[in-house]
Order: C-alpha cells, then structure tokens, then sequence
C-alpha cells in the first residue's frame, strides 16, 4: 500500500519568519502569544485526491494550524476510524460509509452552533434539494445521514438537529466517461455500457459497493428490472444484477475492470476502451493528455456522492477548537473555490462564488461557455475559451442526480455476488 | 545483538560451571536452576532464543491471532469474540450444493492452481537453463557475477511500474499489435495479449524466473566437475549427463526456487489484478476486498483456508525431496 506514506507540510524559511512576524503582531497587539508559538498540528485523514498542498499551505498562512495529511485509500478511512480511532485529528469520511462508521461510537456529532455556515451549507446535504426541487434520493443521500440525536448518539435523526454528523467538503455526480473520437455518435443512455458495438471496449469500476450501483444503472436502462432502491437492494436484486455482468463479462463485452483513478485513466488514454465508469477528475487528466474524452451526462441521471469532515470522539481542548476553526475555514470560501476549480463542488456555494471570478463562476457552475481560457489551480490550461462544462451547470448537474453511493443492508451478499462476478 | 553476546558469555559461563568441582553445586535449587541456564547443554536454546522470540513475536502469534479470528463473529462495524464455524460455512458455501459447477472458492482455487502449475513449469524450465548456462558454459567468476546483475536488472524499478509497463507493448495499439499489424500478420489488433491468461502467465515468468534461477545455481555450482567428466567416460551423451547428473543433484535447487514460486504466485493478488485487467479471480483479491470490508474473520478464514492449500503444496513438494539432508 504505497498511498499510505506519510505526507507532512513543510515548513519553509518563509514559513518560520511569517511565524514570526506573526508572534511579533500578536505580542504587540497584546493577544496571547503562546498559541502562534506553538501551532496545533491537525493529523488530517482521507483520501490523497482531496488533500491538496495548497489548502495545507493557506491554513498554515491564515490560521497557523498545521495540516498533517494522512493520505489512504477511501476503504482504509472506514477501516482506521473502526480500529485506530485515536490516530487523526479529522476525518474526510464519504457520507455512505456514516451507516458503518456512526454505530462504532469513534466519530461525535459536530456542534452546528460552533459551525459559523452551518445554516448556509447548500440544501443538497440538509434537504436532498437542488434550486428548490427534490433530487433523487436512492442510496446513501447525505440527508438521511445529516444528522445525529445526539452529541454521542449512534443513531440518525430524520429531522434536522444541532449535530451534524459530517460537514462537506467535496461532492459531485458520476456518470460514464467516453472517447467520441472512437464512438463517433452520441450516446445518451447508461445502457450503451453493455451495447454489443463496444464489445471488448468497455470497463466498469471494480469496487463492489460503487460497482453494482452503477450496473444498476445500466440494469434499468435496459428496461430488465424497476428498483425499489438502486442503494438497497433486495437478495433476488443483488442476484439479477449480478448476471446481468456476468451473462456480459462471459460475452467479452468488457476489456478490464479498474480500482484506481490512474487504472481508468489509462485505460482511457490508451484507447483500450471507449466507454466505462469514470471519476470527473479522471475524465480531466485524460483531457489534459491530449485525449479527447467526455463526461457523459446521461438521461437515467447522475450517481453521486459526497464526502465531508468528521471528528473523532477522543478531540478535545485545544486540538478540538483547532477543527472547529479548520473547518470554518474551509467554508469560509478560499477552500470552496480551490475545490469548484477542480470540477468538485463545495458545500457553501455563496462564499465560494466570492473568490472566483465572475468568468470561472460561469464556466464551472452555471453552465455557460468560458469567456477566457479556464485553468486548474496550478496554472495549467484546462479548457480553452469557449468551451461549455460536460453536463452543464450545478443545477443540471446535480439536479439530476438519480442515486447516492450506498451501503446496502445485503452489504455481505453483495459483496459475496460481487467476488463471484469477477470470478465468472 | 546484545543477546547474542549474552549467549556467548552464558556459554563461557557454562564451561567454566562444568570445569569446577562439585562442591559448589550442591547447594539451594536456585544454583540447580542457574547451573541448568548455565550448563553446555542449554547453550544452544541461548542462542536460538533472539531469533525464535523474533519469530514467535512476528510469526506465531499473528498465526494464532489470524486463525482464533477466523472463529468470531463479525457485523458492518465490529467483530465479537465467538467460537463460530459460520466463516468457514461461508467460505464453502454452495460448494457441495452446486456440483457439479464449481462454487466460488473452488472456481478461484482452480484458478490459482493454473496459473501456479503455468507458471511453474515456464520458470523452472527457463531458470534452468538460464542456472545452467551461468554454471558450466561460463567459466570465469567475473562473467558469472556480471551475468547474475544482468539477470536482476527487471529488479530496478517498482513491482508496479515493471507491469504497468507491459500497457503500451502489449495494449490494442501496443508496440506488438502495432508490429503484427505492419508486417502483416493480422488486420485486428489482437487483444488477447493483454489482460488475459496470457498476459498473466507472463508478468509472473517475468517476475518470478529470478527466484528459480538463484537456488538452481547454487546447487549447480556445487557439482563437482569430475562427476560429469566420469559421465563423459563412462559413455553418456551430453543430455544423458544433464538428465542423470545434473538434475538429481540440483534437485534441492530446483525445489527451493519451486516453493519461492509456488507460494507467491498462490498469494498473489496485484499481479493477477493488474496484468488480468481485474477481471481474473485470485484469493488474495477475494482477502483484500472482504478486508476492505471490514469483513476481518471471513477474511482470516479464508487466509487460513489458504495457507493450509499452500502447505498441502509444498509438504507434497518437500516429499519429493529431502531438503534438509541434500543442502
């Protein structure tokens, strides 16, 4: 597991004598000084992709808070929080995962008084609504998930309270990434991923829980089955689904299975398939090749996911306020912008929207095609002008989002079916 | 390194004990019990003691943990001390009720087992002879030690990176089906070079041929030249002295780099992942994804149901030859 090193912000020359400088103000002003002396080191635990240098870097600058990032896989998040839960600081947990990880006890509700946009945090988390309208509510749906009873209660609370079990971070709808150079006609459906045309051409993600979800998807398009729950699935769904990749799998219709984002990314840039289940920002870096490649929006509808910020149960005292602060400015718009930048979307849209410029805005969340050439945060070019965003604005986007990432209560079936797929 | 020199001195200790005369010796237990510690007999144990607490520490017990595991009880969230078969239920389920079409485990272990005898039969022949070129056809030592580097350059870069690389050789606009394709061959690029049976077999021939290769060398390089030379005298053709020489007595060679081969390929799950286009099945991926599913006692069963298969092999192959009496 080489993603599990250790990451640790260095601190720069700079760094010290804006630390300094920092002390110097403080001192004069007449503010305790023992707290810039001594920053809190936050130990930050989630997956490499949303842990940026840059957001370590800001937080360091802004609030003197060190950001110590413990990068792992998404599965290997679950599996600390359940067994070491006293080695992080904050999580950065996906909300589908809450229903294994909240009957632990290992993660607290969050004080939403101490949470400064917590009534700001966009309705697509508190009420499963975009611009007004319910979206699709199968799976995991943060809102199912929102809430505790209680401070360190293990159950959910359908109706909102003052604890909240994660604040988001980064969300965004999944949907099939393609190679229109190869395709040469436009696809609409989930159910092109098992067409006979691609045969040998297409892949699906080899990760149980996300996998059968999107097989679902493609399993209703076909018109083969009506879910009750795409998320939730009962034994006998579990098993249609599963032969329906089966009866494909054994007909040649897919060339591989990926488990990482570099995997489909070269899969899709190698051009050894055309069509399969994609992440956005591996849909990007395809782009970025050279390679032409689209994000698909479908007319069956998004799966989507969400990811935000827990609390261990053991924080407490200075460390505690350290999160608290962390978080607030996470929300507090610098964050927002950085992650909207990336095609991911963040939770407080509005303080967001005032560290973009007007033309990023438009590209990146209303749909509209770019002004100006539109870059990553890194400075690299990412669209040229005039290009529209794959699926359009926020609301097209996330508005038709169909199901949620999910863990299942036939969890252990499925994974057993799942296993048996792959073994067929 | 401190026991071990503690071992020492315990030895010196020992033989000036032995050397004294017998009045000091009968006196309370305790002297009884040091003379014991002390005594010329005991050293050995001394000495054993790092390494079989190192052992035991680092091996033994993660065993025991891993197989008492594999009788509790788990759910989404945790696991419960329990003295449960429900693992191993699992693990077998449907294995008796849908013959004759193979349950899962059986279908994987079926798998695993080709891939193991594939393998193993491509890299004892090529580690054969590769060993046995190094050891009678090159004659100065400098050659050999130059040859062996050349033969662990595939060891410079990452696991990772060395399969990765088969992609762009391999892949539908690959280096070879761009070749087959020029020169006429085929008009289709031909997709079963990568991620298939094929590919497989040959990242594990890539990989593994090393670790036939250093063992046969080495109980090549033991034969005494004048055997093959009374072979000669005797009237054998070349192969009759490879066949009735040379393989009896690399025998042991041949064994150990078979194990080396044998147990990896059995454990293998990154391999088969990422040269199979994840769509082989092996037990370690079945280990991994139960893990990543915080499923930790059927994951502990099916380990133990792994290692026992891994034993059956190698016990079968060490029956073939005594290991310890030919080193």
């Amino acid at each position: 597991m080489a993603d599990t090193k250790r990451k640790t912000t260095v601190v720069t020359r700079r760094d010290v004598l804006k630390g300094a400088a920092a002390v110097t103000g403080t001192a004069i002003l007449g503010a305790p000084a023992f707290i810039s002396a001594q920053p809190v080191t936050l130990r930050y635990l989630g997956t490499a992709v949303n842990q940026s240098k840059e957001i370590a870097q800001k937080v360091k600058a802004d609030l003197g808070i060190v950001i110590e990032y413990v990068p792992v896989t998404t599965d290997d998040v679950s599996k600390r929080i359940i067994t070491q839960p006293a080695s992080f600081d904050i999580a950065d947990v996906e909300y589908f995962q809450l229903r294994k990880l909240i009957p632990s006890g290992n993660l607290i509700g969050m004080d939403a008084s101490r949470i400064k946009y917590a009534d700001r945090i966009t309705p697509v988390f508190t009420r499963g609504e975009v611009a007004g309208k319910k979206v699709g509510d199968q799976g995991t749906a943060p809102k199912k998930v929102f809430y505790l009873e209680g401070k360190s209660s293990t159950k959910f609370s359908a109706t909102p309270t003052q604890w909240i079990t994660l604040i988001p971070t980064v969300y965004n709808a999944d949907t099939l990434g393609i190679r229109p150079d190869l395709i040469k006609r436009p696809i609409g459906s989930w159910s092109e991923l098992l067409n006979a045309e691609f045969k040998g051409k297409s892949s699906i993600l080899n990760i149980p829980s996300i996998g059968i979800m999107d097989a679902a998807m493609v399993v209703e398009s076909l018109g083969l089955h009506k879910y009750q729950d795409k998320g939730n699935m009962t034994k006998a769904e579990i098993d249609l689904t599963t032969k329906a990749l089966i009866d494909a799998k054994k007909s040649g219709q897919f060339r591989a299975f990926w488990k990482d984002f570099n995997e489909s990314v070269n899969l899709m840039a190698s051009g050894e398939v055309v069509i399969q289940s994609m992440w956005s920002p591996a849909v990007t870096k395809v782009r970025s090749m050279g390679v032409p490649c689209i994000y698909q929006p479908l007319k069956e509808g998004y799966r989507a996911w969400a990811a935000g910020f827990g609390l261990p149960k053991t924080l407490s005292g200075k460390k505690l306020d350290a999160a608290y602060d962390f978080i607030n400015w996470f929300l507090s718009g610098w964050a927002g912008a950085f992650l909207n930048r990336q095609g991911y979307y963040s939770a407080v849209l509005d303080t967001a929207k005032a560290q973009m410029e007007p033309y990023e805005w438009a590209y990146w969340m209303e749909g509209k095609p770019a002004e100006k050439d539109i870059k990553a945060p890194d400075g690299t070019l990412l669209e040229k002008a005039g290009t529209v965003r794959d699926g359009g604005s926020f609301e097209a986007r996330m508005g038709a989002v169909a199901c949620w990432n999910a863990v299942m209560d036939e969890n252990d079936y499925m994974v057993r079916k799942w296993n048996e797929f792959i073994a067929a | 390194m401190e026991r071990v020199h503690r071992g020492l001195s315990d030895r010196e200790a020992g033989r000036t004990a032995v050397l004294e005369p017998a009045s000091a010796l009968a006196t309370a237990r305790a002297g009884v019990w040091r003379r014991r510690l002390t005594s010329r007999a005991a050293a050995p144990y001394w000495q054993a003691a790092p390494l079989a607490l190192v052992f035991a520490f680092f091996f033994v017990l993660p065993l025991v943990v891993m197989v008492v595991v594999s009788f509790w009880r788990y759910n989404e969230y945790s696991i419960t001390p329990a003295l449960v078969g429900d693992n191993y239920v699992s693990v077998f389920s449907g294995c008796v009720a849908e013959l004759p079409s193979l349950c899962l485990t059986f279908k994987t272990y079926l798998s695993t087992l080709k891939f193991c005898v594939l393998a193993w039969a491509l890299t004892l022949l090529l580690g054969f002879t590769v060993a046995y070129f190094l050891a009678f056809h090159v004659r100065s030592l400098t050659a050999q030690m130059a040859l062996f580097l050349v033969c662990t350059i595939p060891f410079w870069t990452s696991n990772v990176i060395r399969m990765i690389s088969w992609v762009p050789l391999l892949g539908r606009n690959g280096l070879v089906n761009g070749f087959l394709i020029t020169a006429g061959l085929t008009r289709e690029p031909q997709t079963w070079l990568l991620f298939s049976d094929f590919s497989v077999v040959l990242a594990f021939v890539h990989l593994y041929t090393m670790f036939m290769i250093v063992p046969i060398f080495n109980s090549m390089s033991r034969i005494d030249r004048a055997l093959l030379e009374a072979a000669r005298d005797a009237g054998a053709s070349g192969w009759q002295a490879l066949w009735n020489v040379v393989v009896p007595l690399s025998k042991p060679g041949i064994v150990i780099g078979s194990i080396f081969v044998v147990t990896m390929v059995m454990g293998d799950y990154v391999t088969i992942g990422v040269m199979g286009g994840q769509q082989i099945a092996s037990i370690g991926k079945v280990i991994q994804v139960q893990l990543s599913y915080l499923q930790f006692p059927l994951a502990a069963a099916n380990a133990v149901v792994l290692l026992a298969a891994v034993l059956m092999v190698i016990a079968a192959m060490t029956r073939l030859v005594d290991v310890r009496k030919e080193l």
